[in-house]
């Protein structure tokens, strides 16, 4: 996609105006400005980016096909003989939706408003009376003589597959999706996909907020243990755990956050009250813990893996429970988040129950989770006037060379840096 | 009265009862309508249809019922919001001696913090009830909802 179709709007855009380089800063507008949002529809959805459109286990037959998104573009990505293929979902006849299913298996596709067909890489296949028809004596003309129904075809993204995650773009300037997902990100992409994984299904949740205040919140491990007091609660979160904030060191636009256990797992309720948090609740127990098990299943016994791969996807490992979340843009004020749930196809019985079980955990009803869109609403009513004005993420500020702290925002500095150079901000 | 009609006034009364501890405050409650080997699940129809399992709530017992709510009371962070349950369409599909299956519909209009009433979930309730101790109880529970994208978040149950 060329890149020179900005709008006139947005090509000498000054209301944007991020006070400090290292992304500590924010102006508040960009969460609700509809110009920064026509300019992030043009410059990373399609920029040279990789958007996430699902799971190869999803559409595991031969032209099984999914609808979906990058960026608010509705796209269709559709198994062929030869790989995958995606297209955006819109005929090149007049503009309709040409799939309406969120998912099934077709060989061609048909426009229901004229009828005209296409295969499934998109190739325009057929177009009614294109040659006219004989009525009576009279030949009544059909399509000009010059068409070519190559010429007519829908628009087709790229699409790279990555152990089993389907990523499309509209760029031909984004490089290979290795290069893409980069050398800090793909070893750990690689321990969750070490092995043939099935679908699992899906949950989607529909948050009243900018998205990225999700990105923000997916690369902001210092909220975990203050926000989401399941943890702290029943005393699952641990003061002493060893933890990873890693960003990938392409454009820190993907990041990575792992908590694991303590080789001996010791109490540090005490570290909880001695700083003065909120609920530590002695004596509220769960009847049945069982959910808060791990059944060790990778070298290290990471609770929580949380790998945010910009701009639509978040691979997330909390025990037990593999979800990819993909965040879908829809407009400034909305983005809706689908957590595609799977498991391993060599998964025992036990297993499978437990991945089922641990998904309380997160999705909309999400015992570690639920109060995550709660928050980003917050910030989203809350920053509704004052575009100048902007956040301060300091934490750990002092110590950018530090990966090993849960208690940092050096990750969104990050994530901001990278986006202010992807925005030309 | 007719058996069959009695029974289902039973069920309906249990299924009114149901939903009074859900849209009155009365969560702690909500668990003693299930037996201890109970299954209660919120699953989406678009799963359903497609016989994929991911569910937003399971549990296997009433222990994980009443951990829920105790997590609602205690831990989780969400906005005050009052749910009213609208059920109807009360069908008895099969019956034995020991235990029934019934299907129902339900519309959950959801008020929060700023007063506005939304349509918040639409669905069946896939129900499986049995008798224990004189008092019909749900042994599982299973909220299909139509309504694929839930809305910010889902704390009280369905």
């Amino acid at each position: 996609m060329q890149q020179s179709t900005v709008n006139p709007n947005l090509t000498d855009d000054q209301s944007i105006s991020f006070p400090q380089a290292d992304g500590s800063e924010v102006p508040y507008s960009v969460f609700s400005s509809q110009e920064v949002y026509e300019r992030e529809q043009d410059r990373l959805y399609r920029g040279p980016f990789w958007s996430f459109l699902g799971l190869a286990c999803e559409i595991p037959n031969l032209h099984d096909f999914k609808s979906t998104f990058v960026g608010d573009t509705p796209v269709v990505v559709t198994r062929t003989a030869d790989g995958f293929s995606c297209w955006v979902n819109r005929c090149a006849h007049r503009g309709a939706i040409v799939c309406r299913e969120k998912h099934g298996n077709a060989a061609s596709h048909t426009c229901v408003y004229h009828q005209w067909n296409y295969n499934s890489k998109g190739d325009l296949l057929g177009v009614p009376f294109r040659r006219g028809q004989k009525q009576g004596d009279v030949m009544l003309v059909g399509m000009p003589k010059r068409f070519d129904p190559k010429e007519h075809g829908l628009q087709v993204l790229r699409v790279a597959e990555y152990r089993g995650l389907l990523f499309g773009s509209f760029s031909a300037d984004a490089p290979s999706i290795d290069d893409y997902i980069g050398p800090e990100m793909r070893p750990w992409i690689d321990r969750i996909f070490h092995k043939p994984v099935v679908y699992l299904g899906c949950t989607r949740q529909y948050s009243k907020s900018n998205w990225k205040l999700y990105f923000e919140n997916v690369k902001d491990p210092y909220h975990a243990s203050l926000l989401h007091l399941f943890h702290t609660t029943f005393n699952i979160f641990r003061v002493g755990m060893k933890a990873r904030s890693i960003p990938d060191s392409r454009h820190g636009l993907h990041s990575l956050i792992t908590v694991t256990k303590p080789e001996v797992d010791s109490d540090t309720a005490k570290a909880y009250q001695d700083q003065g948090i909120r609920s530590m609740n002695d004596g509220i127990q769960l009847q049945d813990p069982y959910l808060l098990g791990q059944i060790p299943e990778y070298e290290e016994m990471c609770t929580n893996q949380i790998q945010p791969i910009f701009p639509q996807l978040v691979v997330q490992q909390i025990h037990n429970t593999l979800t990819c979340r993909q965040l879908l843009p829809k407009g400034p004020g909305n983005f809706e988040l689908v957590f595609h749930f799977f498991g391993y196809e060599d998964d025992t019985p036990e297993m499978r129950e437990l991945r089922l079980l641990q998904a309380n955990l997160v999705g909309p009803a999400g015992f570690i989770s639920m109060e995550d869109t709660e928050v980003t609403e917050l910030v989203q009513r809350g920053t509704v006037r004052d575009g100048d004005k902007h956040s301060y993420m300091a934490m750990a500020q002092d110590a950018p060379e530090q990966t090993n702290s849960n208690i940092t925002e050096s990750l969104i500095r990050r994530f901001w840096a990278g986006y202010q150079k992807a925005m030309g901000y | 009265m007719n058996k069959q009609l009695q029974l289902w006034i039973e069920l309906s009364e249990l299924q009114h009862r149901y939903v009074h501890t859900l849209d009155n405050d009365l969560l702690e409650q909500w668990p003693d309508f299930f037996v201890e080997d109970c299954r209660y699940e919120i699953v989406s129809k678009e799963n359903a249809d497609r016989n994929l399992p991911a569910p937003v709530v399971l549990c296997r017992n009433r222990r994980m019922l009443r951990d829920r709510i105790t997590s609602l009371r205690h831990a989780n962070i969400f906005e005050a919001h009052t749910y009213r349950h609208a059920v109807s369409g009360l069908v008895i599909t099969e019956q034995s001696d020991d235990e029934i299956t019934a299907v129902s519909s339900y519309i959950v209009i959801n008020t929060g913090a700023a007063g506005e009433s939304t349509v918040y979930q639409a669905g069946r309730y896939e129900d499986t009830i049995v008798k224990a101790d004189g008092l019909w109880r749900y042994k599982a529970k299973r909220c299909v909802y139509d309504t694929s994208r839930v809305a910010t978040l889902l704390a009280t149950p369905i």
